[in-house]
């Protein structure tokens, strides 16, 4: 191992089959109580729909080989318990324990959604706190906790805007989107039933607010727009470009995603934005779990409050709380049982934890991004120069001489012990390296992390093979994704049985 | 604060290092006016203590030391705590989507056993790794027949669960497709001849939940057969997935719509759950969300990694399939860590002791004078039950028992009032059951 690696060295991890390849007949990890009342007769009370058997193919193991199997999976993955998980835009801060330990309580994780609202008085004052605690964060005037994740918070969104346009008489047909936006927002637009136009970004990264103003008509029902940008950087005409829109009666969308670089700093209310998601899962730092559960309350201003999906939150005039079915503007509901509530939860005991001092983590974050950035800059190049916020975007632009590209770079950080960053995102950069280090990375982790991608700024000039074929520290080098989808595997089946004489 | 690993010495140094004499100055970029002066009125700092306190309170103003006979789409089962303390693990809680496939193959891997075993539940080919849930799963699924089909008719049965329904509706609404009911019959089930009399060859979908909503087992095969005879596609949604265990899979589905919450997620006052999507494998590339699939490593060794990305949104934009990008999938995980604990003889022991408490429950709300069953066709875990006086009195006196009793379903169905839906799991004693029927009794008897 290089001396330069500081901060991993090697390890022994386990092999580990499929759960279905451990599985013998007879063996079991889980026994129900006896049971207390006379044994029906399936078959008889299923009639036709009785199954005869257990699911075919079903695993039969014990406890213990359970537990082994996924702890040694586990073992597998990189984590930000491990270590640095720098990948831009997904915001993967510390998740605090106590949030697991809140959610899990006897009374919070074992309320049923429609148990009577005078039983539910715990859940619904912490769904109202939560509520208060957001819009004070973003300045809004109303919000709805609905949404599962941030892409259905941004369809929420949508939907608010082209309720309320619709009830002046017309929903208008397009609306647009940054050509450095997330995925997410164009196939959202499609969904509400827009036509998505493109804006350039222009040269600086920002929106083009003279091009936009050309581009704003009265076809245009919104902006969607990510505030600081996918660049990291603060969109410094804001109100302005609020201002353009408002002008030809169109509403100012903002991607929350990145409300970490602004969480008691500036608030997206006090900007002239009339609609926002925010993703839990990122600012207010609920797990990712590999890929979620999220949530994406939509905050708004007044204007949209009519349309917000039910049930609504009411405060009654005794103090209780309750949950309202039926407004009649409504869009309708987004999901059912009202909301992902146990990441709500956790969000809410992460504000409470920090109170105002929310400011400070983000300052903290910022610190970290620009802290990175100066360290970086020149090794790496830097693209666009506007200040950074709280995340910084490189290019492989000078590794590339060397046939090197922001894959091979972010595999091989994996061999330094750190999560790779994310790649090739935003489009507008080519071979970009998005980096985020949120504030839950000490100096010490920084300096290691600047001195990996020193170091393999060297490699990828003096010894450009070993970062081409990185990672060679991990269980399983690169892996055949084209492969992978030209002829897909996407389950397991049982070995065929050997050919026997055709019967 | 506790959270953030940084001293203000080093704060400064830092400051110092970027070339900077205040951290304003990092905020310079955001226009003066719109800064923030004063501090946010948000409640807080809190201890970890005085966190853990605010949530026991409002814990105790909740349905603590009630016993519920709840479901309708959220269930109570039997959960190791095996599945809690893996899916607590930092690797796989505090892990990202799985992109970068060589560091992290443990969720990769755990994946793909999850589409494994929701294929072998619903007897299909392929399946998902998870959607929002119950709901936005049959959404999902509608969508994906209407991009399969090219038509715009959706016919859904009444008996699927009303809030699925209006899901359905609110995403429809600006995409053009035209959602149309169909009626239940006298025994509860999917009415065959209404189906017949709407179905046309512009419909896309057919839609049924099994169980449904009431709780009444639907038998497929004829409903596919209809739809299919249309060139519409045969959507089932399920929403109590420990059925599995004891009833036959939908096999004749074209597209299963799934909610996983019953495998191992508590109620969790309505989320987070999960949804998944199962289908046909000449469907795989019009299925939204993420899917994990099997590979090899540049020296031969198998190692999975997330496939046919070219539906998502991330790379597709305005044409992917779906929107979704995060999904639910520490929530797949708890199902996949709890269907393995459970296995083949577990699933199927938990579903046989849910259908003989509530045959047993139903037998026992039988003998109450005046209570009768609604629908005369075979059930699961629920049924509803006519009552001879309004659902909602009759809970509020049970409530007083400390018993939080059926949903009453005037509301989602006007013509079922002083009908109530009844749900019994493998975690109701026998002696709560009983006590139930005594109290539903006593509060018939109460005076009007």
């Amino acid at each position: 191992m290089s001396e330069k690696i500081k901060k991993a060295s090697r390890h022994v991890n386990q092999n580990e089959g499929l759960i279905f390849e451990k599985s013998s007949p007879g063996k079991r990890a889980f026994e129900l109580p006896p049971l207390d009342v006379p044994a029906a007769e399936a078959s008889k009370a299923l009639g036709s729909h009785y199954r005869k058997e257990g699911v075919e193919g079903f695993p039969e193991v014990s406890e213990i080989e359970v537990l082994r199997h996924f702890t040694r999976l586990s073992s597998w993955n990189h984590a930000i318990d491990l270590g640095m998980y720098p990948l831009g835009s997904c915001t993967m801060k510390y998740n605090p324990r106590v949030n697991e330990f809140v959610a899990r309580l006897e009374g919070i994780a074992t309320e049923h959604p429609y148990q009577p609202q005078e039983l539910s008085q715990g859940c619904l004052k912490i769904l109202r706190l939560l509520e208060k605690c957001l819009l004070e964060i973003t300045g809004m005037d109303a919000i709805t906790l609905q949404p599962a994740a941030g892409a259905q918070g941004e369809l929420t969104g949508l939907l608010l805007i082209r309720a309320y346009l619709q009830k002046q008489g017309n929903p208008r047909k397009k609306v647009l989107i940054p050509d450095s936006a997330h995925g997410t927002n164009p196939a959202t637009a499609v969904i509400a039933g827009y036509e998505v136009e493109n804006i350039k970004s222009e040269s600086h990264g920002q929106v083009d607010v003279e091009g936009l103003r050309r581009l704003v008509t009265e076809d245009v029902a919104a902006l969607m727009i990510t505030n600081p940008s996918t660049l990291g950087i603060f969109e410094q005409r804001l109100p302005e470009i609020a201002e353009i829109l408002h002008a030809k009666g169109a509403l100012l969308y903002m991607d929350g995603a990145n409300m970490n670089a602004l969480a008691g700093i500036t608030r997206p209310g006090d900007l002239g934005v009339d609609v926002m998601h925010l993703n839990l899962h990122k600012t207010f730092s609920t797990p990712h779990g590999g890929g979620g559960p999220g949530a994406g309350p939509v905050a708004m201003k007044k204007i949209l409050e009519p349309f917000r999906p039910v049930p609504i939150l009411v405060e009654k005039e005794n103090g209780r709380l309750a949950l309202e079915p039926v407004r009649p503007d409504s869009i309708g509901r987004v999901k059912a049982f009202s909301s992902n509530f146990g990441v709500l939860v956790r969000a809410l005991a992460y504000i409470l934890a920090y109170g105002p001092g929310v400011r400070q983590a983000t300052e903290d974050a910022v610190l970290n991004a620009n802290y990175i950035r100066k360290h970086l800059e020149g090794v790496y190049d830097l693209p666009y120069s506007l200040p950074s916020m709280h995340e910084v975007v490189f290019s492989d632009a000078i590794q590339k001489k060397n046939g090197v590209n922001t894959m091979d770079i972010a595999k091989r950080l994996i061999d330094y012990g750190f999560h790779p960053y994310t790649t090739a995102f935003p489009l507008i950069v080519p071979g970009a390296l998005m980096i985020e280090p949120t504030e839950s990375e000490s100096r010490e982790e920084c300096d290691l992390f600047i001195d990996a991608m020193k170091s393999i700024a060297e490699e990828a000039a003096t010894q450009p093979e070993i970062v081409k074929t990185a990672p060679h520290t991990t269980r399983v080098r690169r892996l055949d994704e084209v492969g992978a989808a030209r002829k897909p595997v996407l389950r397991w089946k049982p070995a065929a049985p050997r050919s026997t004489a055709a019967d | 604060m506790r959270y953030l690993p940084k001293s203000p010495v080093e704060r400064q140094e830092m400051l110092a290092a970027i070339g900077k004499n205040s951290i304003d100055e990092l905020f310079s970029s955001i226009p003066e006016k719109y800064r923030l002066r004063e501090a946010l009125k948000i409640p807080g700092p809190y201890s970890e203590a005085e966190v853990i306190q605010y949530f026991k309170e409002r814990a105790t103003e909740n349905a603590a030391g009630y016993t519920s006979f709840l479901g309708a789409g959220v269930y109570n089962h039997l959960r190791s705590v095996v599945t809690d303390a893996i899916i607590q693990r930092g690797e796989f809680l505090t892990s990202y989507t799985p992109y970068q496939a060589e560091i992290s193959q443990g969720t990769l891997q755990a994946i793909f056993e999850f589409q494994t075993l929701m294929c072998q539940l619903t007897g299909q080919d392929v399946a998902n790794a998870s959607m929002y849930d119950g709901s936005t799963a049959t959404t999902e699924a509608v969508l994906m027949a209407e991009r399969l089909t090219g038509r715009r008719r959706v016919l859904v049965a009444r008996s699927v669960h009303p809030e699925y329904r209006d899901v359905l509706k609110t995403y429809a609404k600006n995409s053009g497709l035209r959602i149309e009911e169909i009626p239940f019959t006298k025994n509860g089930t999917v009415d065959a001849k209404a189906l017949q009399s709407t179905l046309t060859d512009d419909v896309a979908a057919v839609v049924a939940q099994s169980p449904n909503f009431f709780g009444v087992i639907e038998t497929y095969a004829p409903l596919a057969e209809t739809a299919h005879a249309a060139g519409a596609m045969f959507v089932v949604a399920i929403a109590e997935g420990v059925s599995l265990g004891l009833l036959r899979p939908p096999a004749e589905a074209d597209v299963v719509a799934m909610e996983a919450q019953s495998f191992g997620l508590p109620p969790s006052y309505g989320g987070p759950f999960a949804g998944v999507i199962a289908a046909r494998e000449k469907y795989v590339r019009q299925m939204p969300g993420r899917l994990a699939g099997q590979t090899t490593d540049s020296e031969g060794r198998r190692g999975f990694v997330l496939t046919l990305a070219t539906r998502e949104q991330h790379i597709r934009r305005e044409k992917a399939t779906s929107n979704i990008c995060t999904n639910q999938a520490l929530c797949a995980l708890a199902a996949t860590v709890h269907l393995t604990l459970l296995g083949k003889q577990g699933l199927r022991e938990m579903a046989e002791q849910n259908s003989s408490k509530a045959q047993f429950a139903l037998e026992e709300l039988l003998k109450v004078p005046g209570v009768r069953r609604t629908f005369d066709a075979p059930f699961f875990n629920e049924f509803t039950v006519e009552l001879p006086r309004s659902v909602k009195i009759v809970n509020s006196h049970l409530l007083r028992e400390k018993i939080v009793g059926p949903l009453a379903l005037g509301t989602p169905y006007p013509e079922l009032t002083k009908h109530g839906l009844v749900c019994v799991t493998e975690t109701t004693p026998r002696t709560e059951i009983e006590r139930f029927a005594g109290a539903v009794k006593r509060a018939l008897e109460q005076p009007v």
